[in-house]
């Protein structure tokens, strides 16, 4: 077990330091000349220059790299270049609104994707089954950003039951709280559905299939022991590991959600980031994202392993 | 009696037997694909989906011609006018009329998508065929590299990079292809390592054909279906993405009636009662996107059977 998951951790941290490489590349080497890019055709080669200075970028390219890594483990992400304020000061409390909004989303979406997918399969080729899974991929397929303009306009324009913005007043309670946040919960709830409900449908259906079932049919067990003792803890593992994947899919639908709704996450920090050409910011956003969905691949590995130890001894032969 | 006798073994040409032993199989895939094309035609869903693609391939050829009046003229006194017998959807901010606009503004989003798709496809299958055929080190390497950049949020990616390059037509293009490439690459290496220890790849080699040969003639044509149902899933998410892009300013550009775009003109104003100029180029991409997925259900039917 210790060794699975050091080899686990051990290929997690080669695949951060070559997608620090990536986002590096996207941010310094891509733009070309980083402060040209910044500041407009029409700036002054002195001003280019000394943006490029203040920046840094006029350093070699492995100095660059080398430099910003050690300012990043040391907590330091470097400054702004708009609001010329420390990123880590905006960074950290974007990303945990961002985080209190994914997981009201998660809260919503699990259980509800989970039944869906059951009732799906044990009604098998029938036209609940279809309309599960044919309207949840469709759901899945249509744009978080539309999901969110079509919730709009019918909950909060329509019939007012919802606030238009996810922007609560100060010191509201939690309930205020959640009230303002469920309308962008729900559109990602929308885009999650289809992929969750799919894996726990494939998953109940081969539980379903499979010989421990039909013994503890056989033996006479009353069929609500069997979905829940034989049928469901074998069906829902591989719907964990789909859960925790679908972690980044989330942190890339916040970037729309956030910005419709008015939220002040880590997706509206990088679309700031990004209009303002502020590559700092956008390349320390992006990497504390991909940092967030690589750990939450290893903990849905370490999670899978521990639950089905066939995967476990099956990696430690090769 | 002798000239009765049935030639030695030896005598029989070789040849003969070779395009004996080919005849059925040729037969069987032509009568797989002529299956296959049936159980396609007999999809309701394959049907509905080509109906509604279709008909945005014809707004998106036609444009201008399918409508009364001018997407781009309008002036802002006649802005934000409710839906009516003139204007269908309302007209927008700047009273430009909708219904012309989301009819025109199929265009960018059906020439932007496809090609992206098709580039990361023909990129993708390439880099599938390689890493399933060598595994070893190439293999190793490779899926690292692709594991790195599926780290990310494909939206993510996009974003970085078009910021990095400046939006236009044909950067999001390579943008989206690239992104695309890994996804698909993964997809056709799963299907190349059952396909490489089948006979026909070994006779190959035997025959000493070259590689490129084996990958492309060989081995190529086997996983194509794998392919096309790839080709047609990402085509949905490439709409997803090019219209998000567009959403955020960082895809197609104004003037175009874009979808992306006009929603992003417009979200602002939902608040104040002003639904038109958003409610209908946001049903056109759910039902764009809709349809592709319904021909990607039917193809996926007839493929995986």
């Amino acid at each position: 077990m210790a060794r699975f998951i050091a080899k686990r951790v051990a290929l997690g941290l080669v695949t951060l330091v070559l997608l620090s490489m990536l986002v590096f590349f996207m941010a310094n080497v891509l733009p070309g000349n980083v402060a040209r890019r910044v500041l407009g055709p029409f700036a002054s080669p002195t001003a280019v220059a000394q943006l490029n200075h203040q920046l840094g970028t006029d350093k070699p390219l492995i100095t660059q790299y080398l430099n910003q890594m050690k300012g990043y483990l040391q907590g330091d992400m470097g400054k702004s270049v708009s609001t010329r304020q420390p990123i880590s000061d905006v960074l950290w409390p974007a990303l945990g609104h961002s985080i209190k909004l994914a997981v009201l989303a998660f809260l919503i979406v699990v259980p509800l994707s989970i039944l869906g997918g059951v009732i799906a399969a044990l009604n098998e080729g029938s036209t609940r089954d279809r309309v599960i899974t044919v309207g949840g991929l469709s759901a899945t397929a249509v744009p978080d950003f539309v999901w969110a303009v079509l919730l709009l306009i019918v909950f909060s324009l329509g019939l007012g039951i919802f606030p238009s913005t996810a922007a609560w007043p100060d010191g509201s309670g939690v309930l205020t709280q959640i009230r303002y946040l469920l309308l962008p919960a729900f559109c990602l709830v929308f885009v999650l559905f289809g992929y969750i409900a799919r894996m726990a449908r494939a998953g109940t259906i081969e539980a379903l299939d499979a010989d421990y079932t039909r013994t503890a049919v056989i033996k006479g067990l009353p069929q609500r022991k069997v979905l829940w003792r034989h049928v469901l803890r074998n069906s829902l593992l591989p719907t964990i590991a789909v859960i925790a994947t679908q972690v980044g899919y989330l942190m890339g639908g916040l970037v729309v959600i956030e910005l419709i709704f008015n939220y002040q996450g880590i997706g509206q920090m990088i679309f700031r980031a990004a209009t303002q050409k502020d590559f700092p910011a956008l390349e320390a956003a992006v990497l504390v994202v991909g940092v967030v969905f690589l750990l939450s691949t290893l903990v849905a590995d370490v999670l899978y392993s521990i639950l089905n130890p066939r995967v476990r001894l099956g990696s430690a032969d090769q | 009696m002798s000239a009765a006798a049935p030639p030695p073994p030896s005598a029989v040409d070789p040849l003969g037997e070779v395009t004996a032993a080919l005849g059925p199989p040729r037969d069987d895939a032509r009568l797989a694909r002529r299956e296959r094309l049936q159980v396609l035609f007999h999809s309701k869903s394959f049907i509905a989906g080509a109906i509604i693609v279709g008909f945005f391939v014809l707004c998106a050829i036609f444009g201008k011609m399918l409508v009364l009046q001018d997407p781009f003229a309008g002036s802002p006194i006649n802005g934000l006018e409710a839906p009516s017998a003139n204007n269908w959807f309302g007209t927008d901010r700047l009273g430009r009329d909708v219904f012309s606009r989301v009819i025109v503004g199929a265009r960018d989003i059906m020439v932007i998508a496809p090609a992206a798709t098709l580039l990361g496809t023909v990129i993708g299958t390439a880099l599938g065929l390689v890493t399933g055929y060598f595994r070893g080190v190439v293999d190793d390497v490779l899926s690292r590299l692709i594991e790195t950049v599926l780290a990310l949020p494909v939206i993510l990616v996009a974003v970085m990079a078009l910021v990095s390059l400046g939006p236009s037509n044909l950067t999001i293009i390579f943008v989206v292809g690239f992104v695309f490439a890994p996804v698909i690459a993964r997809t056709v290496r799963a299907a190349v390592l059952s396909e490489r220890e089948l006979e026909y790849v070994s006779a190959a080699r035997l025959r000493n054909e070259r590689t490129p040969y084996i990958l492309f003639a060989e081995i190529l044509p086997n996983v194509m279906g794998p392919v096309i149902v790839e080709f047609t899933v990402r085509l949905g998410y490439a709409i997803f993405i090019v219209a998000t892009l567009s959403f955020l300013g960082l895809g197609v550009q104004p003037p175009s009636p874009d979808w992306g775009l006009q929603i992003f003109d417009h979200y602002g104003l939902i608040s104040g009662g002003y639904w038109w100029p958003v409610l209908f180029p946001a049903a056109a991409i759910a039902i764009l996107v809709i349809g592709v997925n319904l021909i990607a259900d039917g193809l996926t039917q007839a493929f995986e059977r």
